[in-house]
């Protein structure tokens, strides 16, 4: 065991964790908010991380919600993935966290710590993506509630002391036709060459990825040229991916020309899930 | 110098007072401080599940859980377990050098408990969370499902 310990915290509410983290920050210690923890647990292993207090968020009533209230589906940052496949009560999220990581790892990983983990996949935020949802983010100043679009960036866009509550996600979204894929180089688990969270609104086709760069993206630009119901699906995947503005990742993983290629051929299969009686209608001719 | 505390832990049926750093992994409080080695150290990253334990009934990686999250619940190891799955192990070959064996008895019997009679794609989906090394996981199939199959015919 190394030198390097931390204090241990355990709120019950949202402003003792964050008149925690106040005193805290206030000693010096650099606190850290803990969820399911296997990031800060491995991040700290490999001295990767350093902080002399965590603040675990998941004895707060706030943070393990998971039900319909009105017309939204209230999802707490402290459920971990299984709790939220299990419960089922967001389908397209089921999906997308039902192949992060393994099983046992799920018994763990939270769907806030997946969000706002160092680690750059964050699948666990497509579906919000996609569904426009709003977030409930706590912090000594009290809460807000924001718009996902105005707080994620690349990453969860978090003042100092602040942490992830909840997503609020309008009911609607949760029952419209979905399609979630991942695709790894190999194997069932792993970390993903590309994963694809795609919804059928009203408007049309969303779509969110991760792993194609360092952050996950929905793109509106991309959506208007998938959409473009003058042309015929193949030029619109093709339209689609000439307006991709971001840098492609190249590592071990694939090269960016195998991404775009795999991007390529996974927007077809969302189309072909979604639009598929379209599609064959348009292939007969 | 950092401070560590005494405190309990309910491991096996059993409370056992241990003292612990905060920082402390689980799998290394059981492994150091109270002497249960079954639950084994590979990856230390949460990948192989040799670490595997069951709290609260739940399979968990101890390497990726804080001793002191497990505080006030129950901490089931291998040293503990008492389940149809471990003759099946013996019965199908089900292992070799048997390092990775601990966390597998210990995920396949929250599985069993969970689900009694999982499919084939539930029995895959679980057990991903384990590796191993020298096996070709198809005997370790085959002890799982004779557990299913007896526990039916009963």
């Amino acid at each position: 065991m190394s030198s390097y310990n931390f204090e241990y915290y355990k709120p019950k509410s949202i402003e003792e964790a964050a008149s925690i983290f106040d005193q805290m920050d206030q000693q010096g210690k650099d606190p850290m908010y803990f969820s399911g923890g296997t990031e800060i647990i491995t991040l700290k292993r490999l001295n990767q991380l350093k902080t002399g207090a965590v603040i675990d968020i998941k004895a707060i009533q706030e943070c393990n919600v998971f039900e319909f209230h009105e017309d939204s589906l209230l999802t707490g940052a402290a459920l971990t993935l299984t709790k939220v496949e299990e419960l089922n009560l967001f389908p397209l999220l089921s999906q997308t966290v039902s192949e992060i990581a393994d099983k046992t790892a799920r018994n763990k990983i939270t769907a806030g710590g997946n969000i706002c983990g160092q680690i750059f996949y964050r699948e666990a935020v497509l579906p919000f993506l996609l569904t426009d949802s709003e977030l409930m983010i706590a912090g000594s100043d009290g809460r807000r509630n924001a718009p996902i679009k105005d707080v994620f960036n690349k990453q969860l866009l978090l003042n100092r002391g602040e942490f992830l509550v909840q997503m609020k996600t309008n009911r609607k979204y949760t029952e419209m036709p979905f399609v979630s894929i991942k695709r790894r180089r190999q194997w069932n688990t792993g970390y993903p060459l590309l994963t694809v969270a795609a919804l059928k609104a009203e408007q049309g086709i969303r779509v969110a990825i991760s792993g194609l760069t360092h952050f996950p993206f929905r793109s509106a630009q991309m959506e208007d040229a998938l959409n473009r119901t003058d042309l015929a699906f193949e030029k619109r995947i093709n339209l689609a991916l000439s307006l991709l503005d971001v840098p492609i990742l190249n590592d071990t993983e694939g090269s960016a020309r195998y991404r775009l290629f795999v991007l390529k051929n996974t927007l077809y299969d969302i189309f072909q899930e979604l639009e598929g009686d379209k599609l064959a209608s348009i292939e007969e001719h | 110098m950092p401070v560590s505390k005494s405190t309990k832990l309910l491991i096996n049926g059993e409370e056992k007072e241990v003292t612990f750093y905060n920082a402390e992994t689980l799998l290394s409080v059981l492994r150091h401080k109270l002497g249960l080695t079954g639950a084994k150290p590979g990856c230390l990253n949460g990948d192989c599940g040799a670490c595997t334990v069951n709290i609260d009934g739940q399979a968990q990686k101890s390497c990726l859980t804080l001793a002191i999250e497990a505080v006030g619940k129950d901490i089931l190891t291998v040293e503990g377990l008492d389940s149809p799955i471990q003759g099946a192990f013996v019965d199908h070959f089900a292992f070799q050098c048997g390092y990775c064996t601990s966390g597998f008895l210990m995920n396949c019997h929250a599985l069993l408990t969970e689900k009694k009679n999982p499919s084939d794609q539930e029995i895959t989906k679980w057990l991903e969370s384990n590796i191993c090394r020298c096996t070709g996981y198809k005997e370790i199939e085959e002890a799982v499902k004779s557990v299913i199959n007896f526990s039916n015919k009963r």
